[in-house]
């Protein structure tokens, strides 16, 4: 399978106080796979959203390279970072992040909005996507109006509308019940297998782990582990 | 884009109002404190611009503004009509004086005597009888407000005897006119009837006014006056500005003001700011969001400029709106009479509006373009 993130050697390291820093992520070598759904697992604070925040540009590594979609990272410019991310890239959040302020068609849309199409054109096709995830009757309606299951299906649409290579996904499962937790990794397996992204998955959920089709353990900054979901079910 | 951004800042109600009211609160007290000054100021000069037919003002050298009056000699009208270019000149009394009425009670009024032919110097919009009437020994006029000062809560009715230093007149008409910078009472006689009733003293006359004949430039016309008569020769509008100058300059008036305007601009700018930034703020989250799927430094600015300009139009519109109704309201008030709503003073407001509202946003916009996108993840 091609390769839609390749990182290799990545360090980085956060300032305390004046003069010192801390050392968050040391030398990790990892891929992510077109047409696999990959879950980064592992304990709180051992450096796995450090380590999605730079795979997609959000954070920039103190040392090592970042290749998405061919792309090194590390050679753009923030402006140019933030353009690759809208075009390549889908994010879904914990909290989900919606604009309260916006229906759910209109969250949809929001990347391709940010790409400079007309808010019409942007949210009729926000629509057509909700609909297939069996949004149809909910498009009107704002974020605080819908179930947190819901509203995951509104980020997922975001996350998908411009038709990004790369999802990824931070906790997608752990403000959900387990039956609507299940649903939304069945739409994110679709995204992956049928439709051929790259989706990582970062995650605690261990209810959720046999949707994965590869699983990277971390600790302390470190992949210390790549596994088969079934091996990594029986050893947890 | 628009429409994003109007519904994200629409989006909450009590936020978006919050907005609003600081622009609202700073726009009202900023344009409503100018206009109130503006209006006082004005009514130093109120007395004349409200004589409407002369083009320059005589009086003697040492007057430095409308109400300080020194007398000069009769014959000096004389003088001033023989000098070439004048059209015609007229005398002009003004004066303090007290009235006493019928029931004993006594009040302060400025005396104004105007040419018992011309008329020139009368206010010209009658409320009640005929100004010609003033042609008559003992006859006077008072203005509307003084009327209502003298005779609270009486409906106006003429005639009504006055006395005024032992000498009996008929108040035969009343007038409406813009009120003084001093309060008093304005009573009108003929100037004749001025000379009569106020105590004999050598020189009488404060002012002489004049009319330029046509194609007359009045600059020179002054300079000849000056140079014919050794009096001082202004222009109606350099009279009005040398009086408004003497009362900024001489009173604590234009600090006080000054003081309550400056204010009225920082707690404007502090609430407008605070809030903006609190409306910031409160929204990282959600800025954090956009920025993490794709919107620009520059796309934000674009949604926080439209917001801002939204806010700052309403909230100025109503803050105007609300300025333009007290003035409205008030108009009939003695105390507010002839006080409007300036159209400088409503561009002078919208520019500090623009100004405080823009320094918010970019005050505020620095956390937006500082934020680390990765807030997102933190649950």
């Amino acid at each position: 399978m091609v390769d839609a993130v390749t990182l290799q050697n990545i360090v980085k390291d956060f300032p305390v106080g004046d003069r010192r820093s801390i050392r968050v992520i040391h030398d990790v070598s990892c891929a992510v796979r077109m047409g696999e759904l990959t879950m980064l697992v592992g304990p709180s604070g051992c450096g796995k959203t450090t380590l999605i925040s730079i795979m997609s540009g959000i954070l920039t590594p103190t040392g090592g390279s970042v290749d998405v979609m061919g792309q090194d990272l590390t050679r753009l410019s923030d402006r140019k970072k933030v353009i690759f991310r809208r075009e390549h890239i889908g994010f879904i959040f914990q909290q989900f992040n919606l604009l309260p302020a916006l229906t759910a068609a209109e969250n949809a849309a929001m990347p391709l909005i940010a790409g400079g199409i007309p808010v019409s054109d942007a949210r009729k096709k926000g629509a057509a996507l909700l609909e297939t995830l069996g949004m149809g009757e909910h498009l009107e309606k704002l974020p605080r109006q819908l179930s947190g299951g819901q509203q995951q299906r509104v980020a997922i649409a975001r996350a998908l509308v411009h038709e990004p290579k790369l999802i990824v996904c931070d906790e997608p499962t752990a403000s959900l019940d387990a039956k609507t937790g299940q649903s939304v990794m069945d739409i994110l397996r679709t995204a992956a297998n049928d439709q051929k992204r790259a989706v990582l998955v970062v995650t605690h959920d261990n209810r959720i782990y046999h949707f994965a089709d590869r699983i990277l353990e971390m600790s302390d900054g470190q992949i210390t582990g790549e596994h088969k979901p079934e091996d990594y079910v029986h050893k947890e | 884009m628009y429409k994003i951004a109007l519904k994200i800042l629409m989006g909450d109600t009590a936020k978006y109002l919050g907005l609003v009211f600081g622009v609202t609160f700073a726009t009202l007290l900023m344009s409503q404190q100018v206009s109130i000054f503006i209006g006082l100021m004005a009514r130093t000069a109120s007395a004349i611009y409200a004589v409407s037919e002369a083009d320059i003002w005589v009086m003697d050298q040492r007057v430095r503004y409308i109400e300080e009056v020194e007398p000069m000699r009769d014959v000096e009208l004389y003088n001033v009509r023989g000098v070439p270019g004048v059209k015609w000149a007229v005398p002009f009394y003004k004066g303090l004086s007290t009235i006493r009425m019928p029931d004993g009670l006594t009040q302060q009024v400025q005396l104004i005597g105007v040419d018992d032919v011309s008329l020139v110097g009368i206010c010209p919009k009658m409320v009640i009888g005929d100004k010609k009437s003033l042609r008559y020994p003992e006859n006077a006029m008072m203005d509307q407000n003084g009327y209502f000062f003298t005779w609270p809560k009486q409906p106006v009715t003429v005639p009504r005897p006055l006395e005024l230093n032992d000498h009996r007149l008929m108040l035969t008409s009343v007038c409406d006119v813009l009120p003084t910078f001093f309060t008093f009472p304005i009573l009108y006689v003929s100037y004749d009837t001025a000379l009569e009733i106020t105590p004999p003293t050598r020189n009488k006359l404060p002012f002489v006014l004049v009319k330029a004949e046509a194609g007359q430039d009045l600059q020179e016309l002054k300079k000849r006056i000056e140079q014919y008569t050794h009096l001082q020769a202004l222009t109606q509008e350099e009279f009005a500005w040398r009086s408004i100058r003497y009362i900024l300059e001489r009173t604590g008036i234009p600090i006080n003001f000054g003081i309550t305007i400056v204010l009225g601009i920082i707690i404007g700018a502090a609430i407008t700011a605070q809030t903006f930034y609190i409306f910031v703020i409160e929204n990282l989250k959600q800025f954090g969001a956009m920025k993490a799927i794709g919107f620009t430094n520059g796309q934000l600015l674009r949604v926080v400029l439209i917001q801002a300009t939204l806010v700052a139009s309403i909230g100025y519109a109503l803050g105007i709106g609300l300025t333009s109704l007290f003035f409205l309201a008030t108009s009939e008030l003695p105390a507010t009479k002839g006080f409007i709503l300036h159209w400088q003073v409503m561009a002078g407001t919208a520019v500090v509006v623009a100004i405080i509202t823009l320094f918010s946003i970019l005050f505020s916009l620095r956390k937006v373009f500082k934020l680390d996108p990765a807030i997102v993840f933190r649950g």
